[in-house]
């Protein structure tokens, strides 16, 4: 069997599961070891296949790549555009989220368990300032939700509220 | 500041804790991912930007109270042997380790807690503890993260969350992780459906494995996918909750076959303790399966308890920068297994044989003390 990194022979295989799937990855000695792949407490392992699979998620961002892309977006504060977005599946910079908003709504669709954020808030007067702004979203969506007799995003919602008034102490 | 050769002659605190949960549970781990705003990601920048942050972020780091007399270098001015001493106690990431100039690891003097600067992130940070401690990590280090706030602004969004380079790690941008070593499930072939039922929940299952189907030292990953859409506290009870579950049936599989299969399990730690205390040539590999039996030796009472706790810093001691650093030279491959072989015998020197085990299969308290009544074992 040959390394799915390069050509060589495997002689290492990894297995994970992915959606209660059985993912078989081989890799050659060289590149088992540069990966770390014979680290055997496997935190090396899980860096591995979190990232830097052939497939997966990219690894390292590239550079800049010069000019607009062919649709025009770029983020005004790192220059990253929506063709390196494609191509390293990650972002240049925080402002990227605001720039690609409709590609990032898109790439965590399924991805995670919602799609909006119910954990810890940074400390400080903004921070309750982005938390009292959340509040208000998720009231006026929950309303939309029981108008619509949507009953099971309704009680989401609600969870979600209640998850963020937990969080305020 | 510290050296490195100063962090590195005690074992990490984690490494020398846990034997709870049956010694199933070997470590616990929780990683956050935070940016600043307005800089961009350590991938993106130019070496300028990439500096400007760390000029930024090292300063509020090393005042942190928790990182006094800290462990504080940029990788360029580590040694590629130190680099890699500090991924195999994983107090950095491989990825971390490749990086060189520009980034910095932190680490505090105990090592349960190490912050990467300019890794994938602007900055990562771990609390690792042993056995089943994911709460406890996740609130020293949601403390650490809370008082780092008051001098650096994070990247945040109130609906995103924490914003991270990759997508996936987006809202708490939380990664709560456990070490687990299911000899008793692999041996008795449950480990498959066990895994697979703990990966329908949505969580994430990593095992390594060698040639065929065997699992190498039968250690196992268990870790949450998802990071935004549930608060940091949800995601770790569900996690906690699942892995004291299956050190529970680890624990049941180790009892039932000793039960149904004594020889078998004899055998196994029998040979593995026969390899281990007289082989002069050993690979990784091979190492890390008999360590995993005589660590299972360990909890069964074939072996003092204390055993376990040897056989955690061997697992540590010989990956080959470890082995490098014990003696000071680079090591051919050929070296490294004689000298992994020669480390292994002489800290097993005063392990007896496992012929007799101290505790019959119906008593769970496995002391250093002889078994009273021969009799029954
Ligand atoms: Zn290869
Ligand atoms: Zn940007």
């Amino acid at each position: 069997m040959k390394c799915d990194f390069c050509e060589k022979k495997a002689t290492v295989f990894l297995t994970q599961l992915v959606d209660g799937q059985m993912k078989k990855v081989c890799l050659c000695d060289n590149c088992a070891k540069e990966r770390g792949v014979t680290d055997p407490t496997g935190f090396s392992l899980a860096d591995l296949l979190l990232g830097g699979l052939p497939g997966g998620p990219g690894t390292v961002a590239g550079h800049p790549s010069p000019g607009v892309p062919g649709n025009g977006k770029q983020c005004a504060t790192c220059t990253f555009t929506l063709d390196d977005l494609k191509r390293v599946r990650r972002f240049g910079c925080s402002d990227c989220y605001a720039t690609f908003g409709d590609e990032v709504a898109q790439m965590i669709r399924g991805m995670h368990k919602g799609t909006s954020h119910v954990g810890k808030v940074p400390e400080g007067l903004m921070a309750i300032q982005f938390r009292n702004q959340r509040i208000e979203e998720l009231r006026s969506r929950l309303d939309q939700a029981i108008a619509s007799e949507s009953y099971e995003e309704a009680a989401g919602i609600r969870d979600e509220i209640r998850n963020l008034d937990e969080v305020k102490h | 500041m510290m050296r490195f050769n100063t962090l590195i002659k005690h074992p990490a605190d984690w490494m020398t804790g846990g034997q709870g949960e049956h010694g199933a549970v070997i470590t616990s781990r929780i990683r956050l991912a935070r940016n600043l705003r307005r800089h961009p990601f350590p991938g993106w920048a130019k070496r300028d930007q990439r500096a400007a942050a760390l000029d930024l972020m090292r300063p509020a780091v090393e005042a942190l109270p928790a990182m006094k007399g800290a462990f504080s270098h940029e990788l360029g001015d580590l040694t590629s042997v130190q680099k890699q001493v500090l991924v195999e106690r994983h107090l950095i990431s491989r990825e971390h380790a490749a990086r060189g100039d520009g980034s910095a690891a932190v680490i505090e003097r105990r090592q349960t807690f190490s912050l990467m600067l300019n890794e994938e992130d602007h900055l990562r940070m771990q609390a690792i503890r042993p056995g089943l401690q994911l709460t406890a990590a996740f609130s020293a280090l949601s403390e650490l993260d809370t008082n780092l706030e008051e001098s650096l602004e994070f990247a945040f969004d109130p609906t995103l969350g924490y914003l991270t380079t990759c997508p996936t790690n987006l809202g708490t941008g939380l990664r709560a992780s456990a070490m687990l070593h299911l000899p008793g499930l692999v041996l008795s072939d449950q480990i498959g459906q066990v895994l697979q039922a703990v990966n329908k929940i949505g969580l994430a299952v990593r095992g390594l494995y060698g040639e065929g189907t065997e699992s190498l030292g039968n250690l196992y990953q268990i870790s949450n996918q998802s990071t935004l859409g549930e608060s940091e506290e949800t995601i770790i009870r569900r996690l906690e909750r699942v892995i004291s579950q299956v050190a529970n049936h680890e624990q049941n599989a180790r009892e039932k076959l000793l039960e149904d299969d004594p020889e078998m399990v004899s055998d196994k730690i029998g040979r593995a303790y026969g390899v281990l205390r007289y082989a002069h040539i050993i690979d990784s590999k091979e190492a890390l399966n008999h360590l995993s039996l005589l660590r299972l030796g360990g909890t069964l009472g074939y072996f003092p308890t204390k055993t376990v706790m040897l056989c955690d810093s061997l697992l540590m001691d010989i990956q080959p920068a470890h082995l490098q650093l014990h003696s000071g030279r680079k090591l051919s491959p050929e070296e490294r297994d004689s000298i992994r072989a020669e480390i292994v015998r002489s800290r097993l020197q005063s392990l007896e044989t496992p012929d007799n085990r101290m505790s019959s299969n119906d008593d769970k308290n496995f002391s250093d003390t002889p078994n009273p009544n021969p009799g029954d074992a």
